[in-house]
């Protein structure tokens, strides 16, 4: 199997992941949808990694450190959307547009 | 001597600390004795003479408010229609106390006896003391100076202590007495201890007593300063301090916007000149890196003539205005708004001469700038006619003697410019006694006339007032030029120099201005002593001679009006004055800076020949006085028609145009009004315009089109995440097209 079809495979799970951080309005499933994009791109990195002569596994490296930033970053927006959730009795992100101008 | 020396400018300072803070405790001015002091108890400097008590009536449009400083001229018309004679009658038949003497005009504290209401509380005066007595006192050190420089012929530099001291910058306060300083002196103490005397008489019934003595011993301390001083700084700091002065006693009568307008006029005029004149002080000290006179006259011959023109003319600037000649002349007749004393002091016999003063010290400047005195000469000359040509026609008394004292200044400049410097200088003395005579008399025939000043009204004035007729009348031959009085041998001796120094043109028209001063003079005596009383007959049953200590500095000044022809012009062109002056511009008649060539001069001749030349020019001069005199007497006395007929007879039909011209001062004030009030306004609308339109324009556009382009940004911040998430992913598109089509 070539790098290609891991590319084709990372890239449609990013588009996913985009499309559904764009037409969802429930904050957990925005959450979900990042955390496709991330590892979209973890694959990608892990592939390249793999195909590509590299001295040092620099891929593997950088997909690690992501998985690390983003498993803080969904503790942390996970809890900030329970957060809301409770306060505003619903997921709906239509309902935040407190901040509009 | 050093000590005497000091205290000459230092006494009038003193009587000048004395009269402000302690003269007001002195005067006790009871309200109800004073026409026009109406108001409150206090006799604080604001209410001091409040012209409250004015009928209703033609004196109101007189009065009409003119703050403009440039004076409009009245029309012939409006000055017959607003003369202080229309509606005379009902006014003084309005006036309270005293017969109503006074008219409501002067109920701003000029008058004497009769402006004192009888039986009333006498006003008691005593600020007046310690101010005259150290004027007296320093005339009489003075006197002492100028015996020691002129028959000691000692030169006496002082220095007080160091003023300035800023690296190569030293300027030291330090006075430096010559024999020029010392004929400057003669005038500026004799005069002024004389005025000071006479105020005392003539400001009696004014409430500002104090502040008048305050002012006037200020001015003398100024001008001490501007004479003794012995760099140009200090030159520049009494010059100024004289205009200070000068402005306050102007205004003395704040309350009469007339005089608060002609106050602030005189002071603005001044400047334009004064500007000049600093310039040229900042350039003597670029050039030449040093103020004191003594350097500086050493090191003039090192510089080209281009600059050398440049600073004669700058510090020439400072001279026309504080002299009043033209094109600044304007606003030493306007000037007349003041107290008389003042007319006299300042505006006829010290301030006004500390142009000429200033030209014949920077003497060996302008030697080495030719273009420079010919400038002078020129303006000199065209004033002087200027000048005279718009007294002939004036009627209020106090306008005849301010533009005939422009017109003697400019005959001094005339001098100073065909290099007669030292006829210049023995003018100057003489015109000193014997104006400030004349503006004295005047003052004293307002007083005793009832406040009257348009000589159109007065008339058989000596059968009242001899002693002030007597003195006038010496005053006048001594202006006109009739022989053995100062101003004859003065005046001559500036003519005979024109002539021997080749300027013939100058010599004819210097003539031509004699016979004009002669005759507007004697006009001015005809009118006003001689034949019938024209004013209301009131006034006439009122008419009394001046208090004593108004006649005696007219007696007085009388005698060196008489007397300093004799004793310092005799033989002409070589007496007395000429060897005293010798030292100063020694170097300058050695230069033959001014004669001609092929001229009388430019040849060994140099002496007065009683039965040759000289005696000529002399019987010139005085055929042509008389025959200016006689003129006079023949249009004011014999057949007062025949001056109208000799209008008319003026062929084209010029005469009466020529004559309203010179009723309005040839319009030069209108000119003025024009160019500068209304094209400063002009100006001033435009400029703001300007500033309104586009500078405030470009500022509040800016804002605007922040404001408009952030307005129309705002309505991108809509609150959904998903706008945002999508900017974010449209971004990002953006992004990687470009890396991908471009960069690639």
């Amino acid at each position: 199997m070539a790098l290609e079809g891991y590319l084709l495979v990372s890239a449609a799970l990013f588009g996913i992941g985009t499309f559904g951080f764009m037409a969802r309005r429930n904050a957990i499933l925005m959450l979900i949808s990042i955390e496709l994009m991330f590892n979209a791109v973890n694959l990608s990195l892990v592939a390249f990694n793999a195909f590509l002569p590299a001295d040092a596994n620099a891929g593997a490296v950088f997909s690690l450190m992501i998985m690390a930033v983003a498993a803080a970053e969904v503790t942390v927006g996970l809890a900030l959307v329970i957060a809301i959730i409770r306060t505003r009795q619903t997921a709906e992100v239509d309902q935040y547009s407190d901040l509009k101008e | 001597m050093e000590l005497l020396i000091a205290l000459i400018p230092a006494l009038p300072l003193v009587g000048f600390l004395f009269a402000v803070i302690v003269g007001p405790r002195l005067d006790h001015v009871p309200t109800h004795a004073v026409h026009g002091g109406p108001e409150g108890p206090g006799d604080d400097a604001d209410d001091t003479h409040a012209p409250a008590h004015r009928p209703a009536g033609s004196r109101d449009a007189h009065d009409a408010p003119d703050d403009s400083g440039f004076r409009g001229v009245p029309s012939e018309e409006e000055q017959r229609a607003t003369s202080p004679h229309a509606g005379h009658a009902d006014d003084l038949a309005n006036a309270e106390g005293a017969g109503g003497v006074i008219p409501a005009e002067f109920d701003d504290g000029l008058g004497q006896s009769g402006h004192v209401a009888p039986g009333a509380e006498r006003p008691r005066y005593r600020s007046w003391i310690i101010p005259t007595a150290v004027v007296g006192l320093m005339w009489v050190f003075s006197m002492i100076v100028l015996a020691a420089v002129i028959f000691g012929g000692n030169e006496y530099e002082v220095t007080i202590y160091e003023w300035i001291a800023s690296g190569d910058f030293v300027i030291n306060i330090s006075f430096l007495v010559d024999s020029l300083t010392a004929m400057l002196l003669l005038v500026v103490s004799t005069v002024g201890f004389l005025v000071h005397i006479y105020s005392i008489g003539y400001m009696d019934g004014d409430r500002g007593f104090w502040r008048f003595f305050a002012y006037l011993n200020l001015f003398m301390f100024s001008m001490l300063l501007l004479i003794l001083g012995d760099n140009f700084l200090m030159l520049y700091v009494g010059w100024e301090a004289v205009g200070l002065c000068s402005y306050a006693l102007i205004g003395y009568w704040y309350k009469k916007p007339s005089a608060a307008g002609a106050a602030k006029k005189a002071f603005i005029v001044n400047r334009v000149g004064d500007f000049g004149f600093g310039l040229g002080i900042m350039m003597i000290w670029v050039n030449l890196g040093t103020l004191s006179f003594h350097e500086v006259f050493e090191r003039i011959g090192t510089l080209d003539e281009g600059t050398v023109t440049i600073i004669a003319l700058l510090l020439f600037a400072g001279a026309v205005g504080k002299s009043a000649q033209f094109p600044l002349h304007v606003w030493l007749p306007d000037a007349m708004e003041g107290p008389t004393p003042v007319s006299a002091l300042i505006h006829a016999a010290t301030m006004v001469n500390a142009g000429v003063y200033l030209v014949a010290r920077a003497n060996p400047i302008f030697i080495e700038a030719p273009t420079a005195m010919w400038v002078v000469a020129i303006i000199g000359v065209f004033t002087a006619i200027f000048a005279a040509a718009i007294a002939l026609t004036q009627n209020d008394i106090k306008k005849v003697l301010a533009y005939s004292t422009v017109s003697q200044l400019a005959y001094m400049f005339f001098a100073l410019g065909i290099g007669a410097w030292t006829a210049a200088i023995f003018h100057l003395v003489s015109h000193g006694f014997f104006k400030g005579l004349l503006f004295m008399g005047s003052g004293s025939v307002i007083h005793g006339a009832g406040g009257e000043q348009d000589m159109r009204y007065m008339g058989n004035l000596r059968a009242r007032m001899r002693w002030t007729y007597a003195t006038m009348v010496i005053g006048s031959l001594a202006l006109a030029g009739i022989p053995i009085f100062s101003g004859f041998f003065s005046k001559d001796e500036i003519l005979a120099e024109s002539f021997n120094r080749g300027y013939l043109v100058f010599y004819v028209v210097g003539t031509i201005v004699a016979f004009m001063t002669a005759f507007y003079t004697f006009r001015m005596i005809f009118m006003t002593f001689w034949g019938e009383w024209r004013g209301p007959r009131a006034v006439w049953d009122h008419i009394h001679e001046s208090a004593p200590t108004m006649v005696a500095p007219l007696v007085i000044l009388a005698i060196p009006t008489i007397g300093a022809g004799l004793v310092l012009g005799i033989p002409p062109e070589g007496g007395l004055i000429h060897g005293w002056l010798e030292e100063v511009f020694h170097a300058a008649e050695e230069a033959h800076a001014g004669v001609l060539p092929g001229s009388i001069a430019d040849g060994d001749h140099h002496g007065f020949e009683p039965f040759g030349l000289g005696g000529l020019l002399l019987l010139v001069g005085a055929a042509v006085a008389a025959a200016g005199v006689w003129l006079a007497h023949r249009w004011y006395v014999r057949q007062p028609e025949s001056a109208g007929r000799f209008v008319e007879r003026i062929p084209f039909g010029l005469g009466p145009g020529m004559y309203r011209a010179s009723v309005n001062r040839y319009y030069v004030d209108d000119i003025y009004q024009l160019v500068w009030s209304r094209g400063g306004v002009l100006l001033s609308n435009a400029l703001w315009w300007f500033d309104a339109k586009v500078i405030d324009g470009a500022v509040n556009g800016a804002g605007w089109l922040a404001g408009t382009v952030g307005g129309g940004l705002r309505k991108t911040q809509t609150g959904r995440v998903e706008n945002y998430g999508l900017g974010i992913a449209g971004g990002l598109a953006v992004v990687l097209i470009v890396l991908a089509t471009v960069v690639r």
